[in-house]
């Protein structure tokens, strides 16, 4: 199992998914934005930062670098393709995951520690967890707000792609747990085919007892189990 | 050249540049300088550039230790040993004039500028922290107005910057006082780790080494800055808004990137960042600390707008830039890397032998100045000084209703939740943020290194305005026991001296204070100054500032089973007051929020007790005895318990306090030094007392954690205020006030 990390110009997530990645025994690499080439890589992280400065829109330009052919063919070939924070915001441009991300409801840039809950562990990415799960992640974003049209909103919902929901303290979905006025909480979503995910929570950055959460690893270690990894204790 | 302004008196003072200094222009050139000279000079002899004012000041630093790497002034940054083969540079600039003018942009590229100080210096940055201050922020007339439009935008400036290029703001302080009506305060501190052997020089070393400008292009923005910010701020001010430099933190990102691939390899012979004088600044540094001479064409500089005369070439603060000088034969090295980052990248000019700074423009001769003369040899002044008086005594003070005062006190912006500031500040990137803003200092585990920093910036200006002297002994001495609670031995510190016009004797007679104050405090804990910034005429037309020596402080945690926390964790665990109790009320915040009066004497401070206690501390700390440590600072004991109260804003906890006999007021409110407030459980607190007392550090025990009130009996009094309440007024007060 090979995993990949990309590189934007203005990514700055690179380094902690490549560390989470790394101290759960992974064997990974950097991939530059300029290549055309993923290396066969059977995990691809698209990571966070502001890819091109976030000018024009989150994503908006990222999507039309050199490597994302390789991406979209990769994903289409059944890769698992994890997109945080920004790398949300490109797999979303890039047509990868349904809807979008558009400004935070109260137009600041919010980071603080966020609840999520598990909405569907029968997946790639969450079969670590049960359903109802309440994960404690960090978030850091200006444009996280999740939104989508109704049709859309309405298949995510009846195929069970929506697999992280913002929550109280309790698991309960409410309008106080919703940081950023993402259309019915929605944290993070799966595409049909439950190999593309995104998410605005960044998992890699609670991976470590020391920064006060180690809730990201179950994110983690769902995916290398689904490739048949035995994740490092 | 361009048709260029004759040389008049006029234009001379303009410039800022007295009758006496043009005449040491003249003797140093051996003829008339031409407008561009004229220029480069004015802001190499700015104070911003050549500390003419306060370098006799700054000597009295203690500046040498066994850590010191690379000593203050040497270069952009200084560098200090933490083990291991590892090192890290850190400094703290302000960028005080420009956000009061542009207050995002200014504050953006305070942020860039220091960045840029420590990738210069080879180090990979790793966080932040900023010492941010202003005037009130409540109320509804203009001045209150204009403060939280300054606020809101220096933090959504800082945030701008730190969250793009992905280095995170973990702390910091932010104070609010009348005396910055007008002239805020933006000082803004970086850290970044190398290897020891991974050191960078600012120097042009190698005769026949070409001149790379590697960066953004250059435009008009940010025209001599370093001048502008070395005069007081005035009405017309706004007018010097183009001296506001434009920041783009996305090309940082690119030059942090591309510089530090490029230091990877043996390219690199010397490096230098254009802040504060851009180009200006960095040839002739470079030349001089090489001991050569450069000579560049400007004609090569990439730049964004045509018609630049080489005076706004020269001057220009555009951002984003720095000065490579690679070694001649590993030019390619340096095309191919920047041309990967996308960067802009030019050859320049080439080292000289001949000590000059030597300007062309397409070939013909625009500037040429010794370049050792035009860095080193600016005037040196030793300003007057007129010492202030003592203040009077504390008399009678009316009685207040003490109940209240906590609340007050609590919800002053000073004290506040900062909650506000650092949500919108990205503090969790690169995976290291092993203490949340809010903390006593800021912790960080650098994970190249495997090593636990600790980080702290401290002033408490209404002390330092009432005695210079003993509020910067202070400064250093809090700063240290911040450190202290985080679990940290202090290393070193950088210093950020703001004040007010250098020329007013009064003004001068405070930095003098201060810097005595400073010196001696870094002396007693044998943290030496390993760089800084001086900001003076810090000066609304309302008068001076409040002195402002912020101390930058770091320090170094020995195992993460040292990180300690302000917070009191659980119910039933014992609260000990390490230090005396004190009754005085001196200089105190709550003489000034709740009796308007900023008066009294600044309290004692015996560095003898402070370093027993914090050594104490530590030593409880490290033993794992130990499940809270809060350091006593503005508005006294009541303060620091209900914040231990609160600060995980999760689960805050009740207290039951008894303080013991004497005046409630001073027992609540009162700001004796040398106070550190500890929790450990109910079972440990016989031992942790019994070895505090075996230090001869006073300690005993005050109360314990639990319940949904904190409680305190005071003397006669007894007072309760409900956890919920507490929170109320310390969360809801500056979102209150910036949603108004």
């Amino acid at each position: 199992m090979k995993a990949a990390v990309l590189r934007f110009p203005g990514s700055n997530c690179d380094q902690d998914a490549h560390l989470a990645l790394r101290e759960l025994g992974v064997d990974v690499d950097y991939v530059w934005h300029k290549d055309t080439s993923l290396g066969g890589a059977d995990l691809i992280v698209v990571p966070g930062g502001f890819s091109y400065g976030d000018y024009l829109r989150c994503g908006a330009i990222a999507r039309f670098s050199p490597i994302m052919p390789a991406l979209k063919d990769a994903a289409k070939n059944g890769a698992h393709v994890l997109g945080i924070c920004n790398g949300f915001q490109i797999l979303c441009e890039a047509h990868l995951l349904p809807g979008a991300l558009i400004r935070n409801r109260d137009l600041h840039f919010i980071c603080e520690h966020v609840r999520v809950r598990v909405e569907n562990y029968e997946t790639p990415w969450t079969n670590a967890a049960v359903t109802g799960t309440v994960l404690r992640i960090p978030i850091a974003h200006g444009e996280g707000s999740y939104t989508a049209d109704a049709a859309t909103l309405k298949e995510l919902n009846r195929n069970r792609q929506v697999l992280v929901r913002y929550v109280d303290a309790r698991g309960a979905v409410t309008a106080d747990a919703n940081p950023n006025g993402s259309l019915e909480n929605i944290a993070g979503i799966c595409n049909a085919a439950r190999n593309v995910f995104g998410l605005m929570p960044h998992p890699e950055r609670a991976c470590d007892p020391r920064l006060g959460s180690v809730d990201g690893r179950i994110i983690f270690q769902s995916v290398l189990a689904r490739l048949g990894v035995k994740a490092a204790a | 050249m361009s048709q260029a302004p004759a040389i008049t008196p006029d234009i001379i003072a303009k410039h800022g540049l007295t009758p006496e200094e043009y005449e040491r222009i003249e003797t140093i050139l051996g003829r008339e300088p031409n407008f561009t000279e004229l220029g480069v000079f004015s802001v190499m002899w700015s104070e911003h550039c050549s500390y003419k004012n306060t370098r006799l000041q700054l000597k009295k630093f203690p500046t040498t230790g066994e850590r010191v790497l690379v000593k203050a002034g040497e270069e952009n940054a200084g560098v200090i040993d933490i083990g291991d083969g590892w090192a890290v540079a850190f400094k703290m600039e302000s960028h005080n004039h420009p956000s009061a003018i542009e207050p995002f942009q200014g504050a953006a590229t305070g942020v860039g500028g220091i960045i840029r100080d420590i990738f210069t210096m080879g180090a990979r940055p790793v966080f932040s922290l900023n010492s941010l201050r202003f005037g009130p922020i409540h109320g509804d007339d203009a001045q209150a107005k204009t403060n939280r439009r300054l606020f809101a935008g220096v933090v959504a400036g800082i945030a701008h910057y730190g969250n793009c290029i992905g280095i995170p703001t973990i702390g910091g302080e932010v104070y609010f006082d009348e005396s910055y009506n007008g002239n805020p305060l933006v000082n803004v501190f970086c850290l970044g780790v190398l290897r020891h052997e991974q050191i960078a020089r600012g120097a042009a070393k190698g005769v026949g080494n070409p001149v790379f400008y590697v960066g953004a292009e250059t435009g008009r923005d940010g025209l001599a800055g370093a001048a502008f910010a070395s005069r007081d701020l005035t009405e017309e001010s706004k007018q010097d808004r183009p001296a506001v430099q434009v920041g783009d933190p996305f090309r940082e990102k690119l030059l942090l990137e591309a510089c530090l691939e490029l230091l990877a390899t043996d390219a690199v012979a010397g490096i230098q960042d254009m802040g504060a004088a851009g180009l200006t600044c960095s040839t002739c540094e470079t030349a001089s600390r090489g001991g050569t001479g450069v000579e560049i064409d400007l004609a090569k500089v990439p730049k964004r707008e045509t018609g630049m005369t080489p005076y706004e070439i020269l001057l220009s603060e555009s951002q984003e830039r720095m000065l490579i000088i690679v070694h001649k034969g590993r030019e390619q090295v340096v095309k191919d890397i920047f041309e990967k980052w996308d960067l802009p990248y030019a050859e320049v000019g080439v080292v000289r032998d001949d000590g000059m700074m030597r300007v062309l423009d397409g070939g013909e001769l625009a500037a040429e100045i010794p370049a050792a003369k035009l860095a080193d040899d600016a005037p040196v002044y030793e300003r007057a000084q007129k010492p202030r008086p003592l203040p009077e005594p504390l008399g009678e003070l009316p009685a207040v209703d003490l109940q209240a005062a906590l609340l007050k006190l609590l919800a002053h912006p000073t004290i506040a939740s900062k909650q506000w500031v650092w949500r919108q500040y990205d503090h969790m990137v690169r995976a290291g943020t092993c203490a949340l803003p809010g903390s006593d200092a800021a912790v960080f585990l650098i994970r190249e290194a495997n090593k636990i920093v600790a980080a702290t910036s401290d002033c408490n200006a209404l002390y330092c305005s009432l005695e210079p002297r003993n509020g910067a002994r202070i400064a250093v001495a809090e700063a240290a026991r911040n450190l202290t609670c985080s679990g940290a031995v202090p290393l070193a510190v950088t210093d950020n001296l703001n004040f007010g016009n250098p020329h007013n004797p009064e003004n001068f007679w405070q930095l003098a204070e201060c810097v005595d104050g400073l010196a001696e405090g870094c002396r007693e804990f044998g943290t030496p100054v390993t760089g800084g910034n001086v900001s003076l005429y810090n000066q609304s037309p309302a008068g001076a500032i409040d002195p402002t020596p912020t101390v930058g402080m770091v320090g170094l945690i020995e195992s993460d089973t040292h990180i300690s926390t302000s917070h009191f964790k659980d119910a039933g665990d014992a609260i000990i007051l390490v230090g005396e109790i004190g009754d005085d009320l001196g200089a105190s915040h709550f003489l000034h929020v709740v009796h308007g009066r900023k008066a009294g004497r600044v309290p004692v401070l015996d560095f003898v007790k402070e370093k027993a206690v914090q050594a104490g501390v530590l030593a409880m700390i490290r033993s794992r005895l130990v499940k809270s440590a809060h350091d006593c600072s503005e508005g006294g004991l009541a303060v620091t318990l209900a914040e231990s109260c609160m600060t995980n804003r999760e689960q805050p906890i009740g207290a039951s306090i008894d303080l013991g006999a004497g005046p409630a007021d001073a027992l609540l409110f009162g700001e004796s030094q040398s106070r550190i407030v500890l929790s450990c459980r109910a079972s440990n607190a016989a031992t942790v007392l019994m070895l505090l007392g075996l230090r001869g550090v006073p300690a005993r025990r005050i109360g314990t954690v639990g319940g949904d009130e904190l409680s305190i009996a005071a003397g006669d009094e007894k007072f309760a205020w409900p956890t919920a309440d507490v929170c109320a007024a310390w969360s809801g007060s500056i979102p209150q006030a910036m949603h108004a």
